[in-house]
């Protein structure tokens, strides 16, 4: 197990909350990322922004837009969750063409120094995700996978043997952002996915509201809320984002 | 009984291998959600390509429908104009039905998408040529049609956005990023994400996660066999050079890849210098890019320091775009390809050169080809008893618009 597997509570349901870096400014990241660690994440998730995220509805890509506006950069983000040294670990979600860029060794280089716990690269598949799993492990940094509806068993069942610090549920078959509705056999795949998973299994992907949150409460180890937060923040400040923090807290307690 | 068409005739040769690779290029890098389709689709083009069925019924269409062969034309007229000595021959794809070389492709992805049972077809497009091409296959097989387009290319390709009206697609208009093909494309694949259980992504490059570059290969690649099989007949041999525009590469790596393991056959791929190579505006992957990953794919690509992806330009809007197929990134890197490139300016000169002599009106795409010639080395544009075959990937019916802008009161 590594620090990023500990932080899922046992006996409740996790909250992974995520921030879009430097959405708008580097400052407002800051003050966005403090909140939501004092308001009780128990991980947090910060977006590298990409000018292509082919995996992210209008929220996210919104919010990358304005980050990159606003000049964030890997290394200027890595900066800043240095500093802050946050209570819950923190997980770098970002595309793979900025990561090979930079190399993968020296990504993984600047994430561990940075104190980064975890990385999760959507677009990085099994197959071609060994070699910067190995650079990241070489760093103390877990490489995150995920899962989808369409994931078969056996396919599922090799993501989970090379799964670390835990497992990422992509709860809906599409791009990510709030749905009124999440599909009904999910409960299913998350007991499925649990029996075989070694590492926490966390939902995300479509989750906004703390009742959609209460009501995976005990089906997963973890609930993430990106988009949601993402826009709260964007209408409404680090107030309206800290509120809905406390919310989801409520319903996963 | 009719001629079978030679499709798929080149052996499964060393690229691309089975993880989908060319070398260093290639590869899938896709949302997890899109694999298992993705492996759907490669069994099901494999067991396509072996079947009897599917080549007889892909060929009949590419006869009977499309028009092929396409014609090879001798350009002296051009030739001369142009200061070029070869012997100049025009593979005339811009006289395929809708226009242009895409309808090789999309005829042989609607009929996989038809076995595969998917009665929902999406595409993305750029000059819209390969829109058009997959509305107008989706019309003959009668399968629902989205094509995404960005905003700027609805504007400056107004004339293939009424086609694709007209035959029953549904424009989805993108206002993201560039607003170009490369945003056209992520919306594309965010559909397929959503949608992948009842949808077919039929793409127009030779771009794409694996199995599409070799998928759009294979079904282009017919150009460069008929180019082989006329050669023979009119010249007695092969040619002595290839030259074709490079976009995302669909027309060149079907044009090129039957002459592969011909090293005497010179690979000559133009890209667009746009406002000029030093200018920053331009689409030129292979000469100006560095390795990275976009699209599913890694190849070479336009990015900042950082990685992220700059946004391309091109006067035309085929070539507007910041990556290319991952193989020519290949055949670049083997030095199997050689690359040139043309500016705007130069392209639209290379257009009129070819209207003036020999009275074809081609698409900007293949313009750059046209423009490309003089540039070809001294050895080959200046040999009498050479033979330079240029794909005329596409007729200009799309672009007058922009051409009669461009040229202002030179005309």
């Amino acid at each position: 197990m590594s620090r990023l597997s500990d932080a899922f509570p046992r006996g409740r349901t996790g909250l992974v909350c995520y921030a879009m870096g430097g959405d708008p400014t580097l400052a407002a990241t800051e003050e966005l990322l403090r909140a939501i660690d004092g308001e009780g994440a128990d991980v947090i998730e910060i977006g590298l922004p990409f000018s292509d995220p082919i995996a992210d509805g209008p929220t996210l890509q919104a919010a990358a837009t304005r980050a990159l506006r606003g000049g964030a950069t890997l290394g200027r983000l890595l900066e800043i969750v240095e500093r802050l040294k946050l209570r819950a670990p923190v997980v770098a979600m970002g595309y793979m063409n900025p990561v090979e860029c930079m190399g993968n060794q020296a990504f993984a280089r600047a994430l561990g120094q940075a104190g980064v716990s975890g990385a999760i690269i959507p677009d990085l598949p099994l197959e071609e995700a060994a070699p910067l799993r190995a650079d990241l492990a070489g760093a103390g940094i877990d490489l995150v996978p995920l899962i989808a509806p369409t994931t078969g068993p056996e396919r599922a069942a090799a993501i989970a043997r090379q799964a670390r610090g835990f497992l990422y549920y992509v709860s809906v078959t599409g791009v990510t952002g709030a749905r009124i509705e999440l599909p009904a056999d999910l409960a299913a795949r998350l007991r499925e996915l649990r029996a075989l998973s070694p590492v926490p299994v966390a939902v995300g992907f479509g989750i906004s509201r703390p009742e959609q949150a209460a009501a995976l409460r005990g089906l997963a180890d973890g609930v993430v809320v990106g988009s949601a937060l993402v826009a709260a923040h964007h209408q409404g400040g680090v107030p309206a984002a800290a509120e809905l923090v406390r919310g989801l807290r409520a319903a996963l307690r | 009984m009719k001629r079978v068409l030679p499709l798929f005739t080149s052996e499964p040769g060393e690229f691309p291998d089975a993880r989908g690779r060319f070398g260093a290029y290639g590869g899938r890098f896709v949302p997890e959600t899109l694999i298992p389709a993705l492996d759907d689709l490669e069994s099901a083009w494999r067991a396509a390509r072996a079947d009897a069925a599917y080549r007889e019924e892909l060929s009949a269409l590419l006869q009977d429908y499309a028009g092929r062969p396409t014609p090879l034309s001798d350009a002296p007229r051009l030739a001369q104009v142009l200061g070029v000595r070869a012997r100049l021959l025009l593979k005339r794809e811009d006289l395929l039905h809708t226009g242009a070389h895409k309808l090789n492709n999309t005829l042989g992805q609607a009929l996989l998408a038809r076995r595969m049972g998917k009665k929902r077809v999406i595409a993305e497009t750029g000059a819209g040529q390969h829109g058009v091409a997959t509305a107008t296959v989706c019309a003959l097989l009668g399968l629902e049609c989205v094509v995404y387009m960005g905003v700027e290319d609805v504007e400056r390709q107004a004339p293939n956005v009424s086609r694709m009206g007209l035959l029953g697609a549904e424009v989805r208009p993108v206002e993201a990023g560039s607003r170009t093909l490369k945003d056209a494309m992520n919306e594309a694949i965010r559909d397929w994400v959503t949608n992948v259980r009842t949808t077919y992504y039929c793409i127009g490059s030779a771009a794409g996660p694996h199995p599409y570059p070799l998928l759009v290969r294979e079904l282009q690649s017919i150009i460069g066999e008929e180019i082989a099989a006329q050669c023979a007949e009119r010249l007695g041999r092969a040619p002595d050079a290839v030259v074709a525009c490079v976009g995302g590469g669909s027309n060149a790596i079907g044009a090129f890849h039957r002459f592969v393991p011909d090293r005497r056959v010179r690979l000559f791929g133009v890209e667009a210098a746009g406002l000029g190579l030093d200018s920053g505006k331009h689409g030129a992957s292979l000469s100006r890019g560095r390795p990275g990953v976009l699209h599913g794919s890694r190849s070479y690509l336009l990015q900042t320091e950082d990685g992220q992806v700059v946004e391309a330009h091109s006067i035309s809007a085929g070539l507007d775009y910041p990556g290319v197929g991952p193989e020519l990134s290949h055949l670049r890197d083997a030095r199997r390809l050689e690359v040139l490139a043309a500016t705007d300016a130069e392209a639209l000169e290379g257009f009129r050169a070819l209207a003036r002599s020999e009275g074809i009106l081609c698409a900007l795409e293949s313009a750059h080809a046209i423009a490309a010639l003089p540039k070809l080395p001294a050895e080959v544009r200046d040999a009498a008893n050479a033979a330079v075959v240029v794909n005329l990937s596409g007729r200009g019916d799309k672009d007058l618009a922009t051409i009669l802008k461009a040229l202002g009161s030179a005309r």
